[in-house]
């Protein structure tokens, strides 16, 4: 079968931005695919949760299976689960380390691969993979969250070129700090700091990072791939 | 599971169906021998990525097996469980038992 509605994965989906992004896109008219670690309270008849984590191969694997039987297509795929913990690298845990790389590097990996599987058939899709500003302005404290998604950056730039010939557009965006439970910890005159260095001097917004996602995931953004878009005059 | 013969017609159908979608020329005939990986083969290297995901997607369409055959086991083996058509079958059969499993 195949859904009449374009079919959407949001990763890390139960809150912040991605919750955000799921209701954005359930009231654009799509079908809205959503996983976390834990249970989500989102309700509608066009939103399933599923409680994966993207690190989990297997668990992944079967997801895309499940969204595949019921719906034959995967448009779309915003990629924004990730782990982060802001820490000076000499207080840094391997443990620790090891897991930002497992969710935000491998987890990222995974969900793509086992998407793009489905979407290379009809040769259509679409990727976002979530990125930070805090990697190109080497903002100290956060090393190893910085590198994970510095490698999402180049990750997403090589898939665009693996997978631009089944009509499959793979990008980054990159949101400056907002204000969701990531960053609740992070003390409010290291976010003014970062803030006061932008371009434009705010903190994002959820709304921000719709349009960025908009833009990327319109089936006119055929020839946009390999592309990062940051927030707030960051390059 | 899968049977050996479901297996083997997988593996032609999706290699036709590549042949149809990369335009690339198909042999007169196809069996157990026709080489995919290694010397003179029928498809070149991104052929190959397609064949294994069109066989993966039917073999979960047709048999409700969700599996990955492109794994840790097949990626290191000594002999690629991918060289031809028949090797190939072999490896949809054995993966599907090990997904069961």
């Amino acid at each position: 079968m195949s859904s009449e509605r374009p079919v959407m994965l949001v990763t890390g989906a139960r809150k912040g931005i991605g919750r955000y992004l799921v209701e954005h896109y359930l009231k654009k008219g799509y079908a809205v695919e959503g996983c976390s670690r834990g249970k989500a309270d989102i309700e509608s008849e066009f939103y399933r949760h599923h409680e994966v984590d993207v690190a989990d191969e297997k668990g992944v694997r079967h997801m895309v299976g499940d969204i595949t039987k019921r719906h034959g297509r995967i448009d779309a795929v915003l990629n924004n689960a990730a782990i982060a913990s802001m820490n000076h690298v000499l207080l840094t845990p391997a443990k620790s380390a090891n897991r930002m790389l497992e969710v935000n590097v491998t987890g990222t990996m995974l969900v793509c691969r086992d998407a793009a599987k489905v979407m290379m058939r009809r040769k259509y899709g679409r990727i976002v993979n979530f990125t930070t500003i805090v990697a190109p302005i080497a903002l100290a404290g956060e090393a190893v969250y910085a590198a994970s998604k510095s490698a999402v950056v180049t990750f997403t730039r090589i898939l665009a070129f693996e997978l631009g010939q089944w009509g499959i557009t793979c990008n980054s965006f990159g949101a400056t700090p907002i204000m969701t439970d990531m960053i609740k910890g992070v003390p409010q005159d290291k976010i003014n700091a970062v803030v006061n260095n932008l371009a434009i001097k705010r903190l994002g917004t959820h709304e921000d990072c719709a349009n960025v996602c908009d833009f990327f995931i319109s089936p006119t953004s055929d020839n946009i791939t390999g592309q990062v878009i940051y927030l707030g005059g960051v390059t | 599971m899968i049977a050996r013969k479901d297996a083997y017609e997988i593996v032609i159908e999706s290699l036709n169906e590549v042949f149809a979608q990369t335009g690339m020329p198909a042999p007169a005939a196809l069996g157990e021998d026709t080489v995919l990986v290694g010397a003179d083969p029928v498809l070149d290297s991104l052929g190959v990525v397609q064949l294994i995901v069109e066989v993966e997607q039917r073999v979960e369409q047709g048999h409700n097996i969700s599996l990955t055959l492109a794994n840790d086991k097949a990626m290191s083996a000594r002999n690629s469980p991918f060289r031809t058509i028949g090797v190939l079958a072999d490896h949809v059969v054995a993966t599907a038992q090990e997904a069961a499993s």
